[in-house]
């Protein structure tokens, strides 16, 4: 499902599958995901706890094995490589984490937690040129160089966050997959993560995959949205599309779910979703979302439905657009 | 003739540890009408929930003091009541809904045995065990749990359950006022809208009075009848939600959070938050406490405290409304 055939997309995945065996059988964690990033852009992915958007990202970066298909990263299968390339390949895709408490290290020094993948990756001849790179990149994340040798807990999240992001950017990485950077944040901060990240963006021309929760932080960053249930995609789009013109009844939910920040809207009768999230262990045969979907038919429980494609660049997988073209 | 519930007048609260003294609630004054909803808004460390502390008196005993205002309480003096009177408040006139469903819950009890716990202990209707069961029953019907759950244990519920769990203890005496402090952030945003639609048609069907904490602007501007907006301790905008919401003077504050807020109707290009940090709680600033992130500070800002200055309903802390015509100042009393 490569959404414009023009340019080679950046980081691409084909049938990427993943599943946990446990004690109660297969947990499909990831199941059966086609996307494609073109360079440059942001793709949002959003769903609900547990849906497998984290597991997603992290099987993109090769740091949980995936059970079947393909990651593409500039048109190689990163599957295929050995440990030696894998580590070469690495220095291109980074992550930044969820929470800045925990996953920084709380006995190295900020300047130390920059310089580390630098000094790691030999990139510099010595240490001296390794700090003086984590400077450079202290100024280029907004951390003021006083707090070189403070330690995390000296720091409040905010500022944790940034460390995060230094260390991420510090191999000059083309991929980031951003899990969910934002969400640990007061809504003042996250704003100047949000603001910085787009910045970052523009001037070093990243890519990056936004995981989140939070519908308007992705609208805001993102170029394209992929909205997961239950480690399915059940949507995607370009997010001014997406959002004016929603088309999965889980998507409908999700957007009618977000309070707004506007009284106007305390009357408006919401179209509330019941019930909860399924089990993931060995899911029925069909639609995931069958169980809560309020337009169910016979057919949503038979069997997965296709990927049928709306419109330019809309693709959407349910069973009430299956007279548009399939793909 | 309006009709008091619950006031709060000058309240401070401080904790006090051997190094330093954190001053969290520095003089909050507000209160709330029987049946009214009032939302407590303000980034981590405000003093959102130590407000709401206070007036169940449950800060933490070596460390947290109010150390000046009164807290009045359908005319009772709560700050002054001795501790034995004030256990048959809590949770009888007054219940909290916690944060983290999670971690309010004992994991030892079922969820049946702990709302009739509640029961038990304010048993001023002197029902009979079975009578104890049929509300239990009948409490958690009305938060939409099958009654045949409530043998289960909270591990054996999801989040959103659990949350409605904890609801259906703080509802079970029928308290006339409840304080919900964050009772969503932890949940998913589908069970959010759900928990939340809930509280609000039990809010106007019981006609309980409620405080809701939260930093979610959204989620005030679907359940709040008035809002109160905290700062550094502070109580530095306050006013009916139409005030807030569409009000066109606020607090340089309050125009912060909303521009930090990602809009989801409009196309924008970039948030304008607000600079820099709230200040450190142990040293404060002189003169307004919003000053050193403020894009509106003046000399006076530095030096002098502002007074609080009011239009109608609405009242706002900062020096920027002094000498403007609309705006009346509040004399301290």
């Amino acid at each position: 499902m490569s959404t414009n055939g023009h340019s080679l997309p950046l980081i691409e995945t084909v049938g990427l599958k993943k599943y946990f065996s446990i004690a109660a059988g297969q947990l499909h964690a990831v199941d059966n995901i086609n996307l494609a990033i073109n360079p440059g852009e942001t793709l949002g992915l959003v769903g609900e706890s547990g849906c497998g958007k984290s597991t997603l990202g992290r099987v993109l970066l090769r740091l949980i094995e995936p059970t079947s298909g393909q990651v593409l990263f500039k048109g190689e299968n990163i599957l295929s490589f050995d440990k030696a390339r894998m580590r070469q390949i690495r220095r291109e895709m980074q992550i930044i984490f969820q929470d800045p408490y925990s996953s920084i290290n709380p006995r190295m020094s900020v300047a130390e937690i920059i310089a580390e993948f630098l000094i790691v990756n030999r990139i510099y001849r010595t240490k001296t040129e390794a700090f003086n790179q984590a400077a450079k990149l202290m100024d280029v994340v907004g951390l003021a160089r006083r707090f070189a040798n403070s330690y995390p807990h000296e720091l409040d999240g905010g500022r944790r966050q940034r460390i995060g992001i230094a260390r991420a950017l510090s191999l000059n990485p083309k991929f980031i997959v951003c899990d969910e950077p934002v969400s640990a944040l007061d809504v003042a901060i996250q704003a100047q993560i949000l603001n910085l990240l787009m910045d970052l963006q523009d001037e070093l021309g990243l890519t990056y995959l936004f995981i989140t929760h939070d519908l308007s932080v992705v609208k805001h960053i993102s170029t394209e949205i992929a909205v997961m249930y239950l480690g399915q995609c059940v949507e995607k789009a370009p997010t001014e599309i997406l959002f004016n013109n929603p088309l999965h009844p889980y998507t409908k939910a999700l957007l009618a779910a977000i309070p707004e920040p506007r009284i106007e809207m305390r009357q408006k009768k919401i179209e509330l979703i019941q019930g909860e999230l399924m089990s993931p262990v060995n899911p029925a045969p069909g639609c995931r979302f069958a169980s809560r979907c309020p337009y169910r038919k016979e057919v949503c429980t038979k069997a997965d439905p296709m990927f049928y494609s709306y419109e330019e660049g809309h693709f959407v997988s349910c069973y009430l657009y299956s007279d548009q073209s399939a793909c | 003739m309006k009709n008091t519930l619950l006031k709060i007048k000058d309240l401070q609260v401080v904790y006090k540890t051997d190094v330093e003294t954190v001053h969290a609630v520095n003089r909050i004054s507000f209160s709330l009408e029987k049946g009214e909803t009032i939302g407590i808004v303000g980034e981590t460390g405000a003093g959102k929930t130590t407000t709401a502390l206070s007036i169940l008196r449950l800060l933490p005993e070596r460390t947290g003091q109010i150390t000046g205002g009164k807290i009045t309480f359908c005319g009772i003096d709560l700050l002054k009541l001795p501790e034995s009177r004030m256990r048959d408040i809590r949770g009888e006139r007054i219940a909290m809904i916690f944060q983290d469903p999670m971690t309010s819950l004992n994991p030892v009890f079922t969820v049946g045995e702990q709302i009739a716990e509640a029961l038990r202990l304010h048993n001023s209707q002197n029902r009979k065990e079975k009578q104890i069961d049929a509300r239990v029953d009948e409490v958690l019907n009305l938060v939409g749990i099958p009654v045949s759950r409530k043998i289960e244990y909270p591990h054996q519920f999801s989040g959103g359950m659990k949350q409605r769990v904890v609801i259906a203890m703080a509802l079970a005496c029928e308290p006339d006022l409840l304080i919900a402090d964050e009772p969503t952030t932890a949940l998913d945003v589908t069970i959010q809208a759900q928990v939340l639609l809930m509280i609000r048609e039990l809010r106007d069907r019981l006609g309980t009075s409620m405080i809701m904490i939260t930093h979610d602007l959204g989620i005030v501007a679907q359940t709040c009848d008035n809002v109160a907006v905290m700062y550094a301790g502070e109580l530095i905008e306050l006013g009916t939600a139409q005030d807030i919401f569409c009000g066109e003077r606020h607090h340089p504050y309050t125009n912060g959070l909303f521009g930090s807020i990602p809009n989801l109707k409009e196309k924008s290009k970039r948030l304008i938050p607000i600079p820099g940090l709230m200040p450190d709680p142990t040293a404060l600033p002189v003169g307004c406490s919003f000053s050193p992130r403020c894009r509106d500070c003046m000399d006076i800002c530095l030096t002098k405290h502002p007074g609080i200055y009011s239009k109608g309903t609405h009242r706002i802390q900062c020096h920027l409304f002094a000498n403007n015509p609309d705006w009346q100042e509040v004399a301290e009393s």
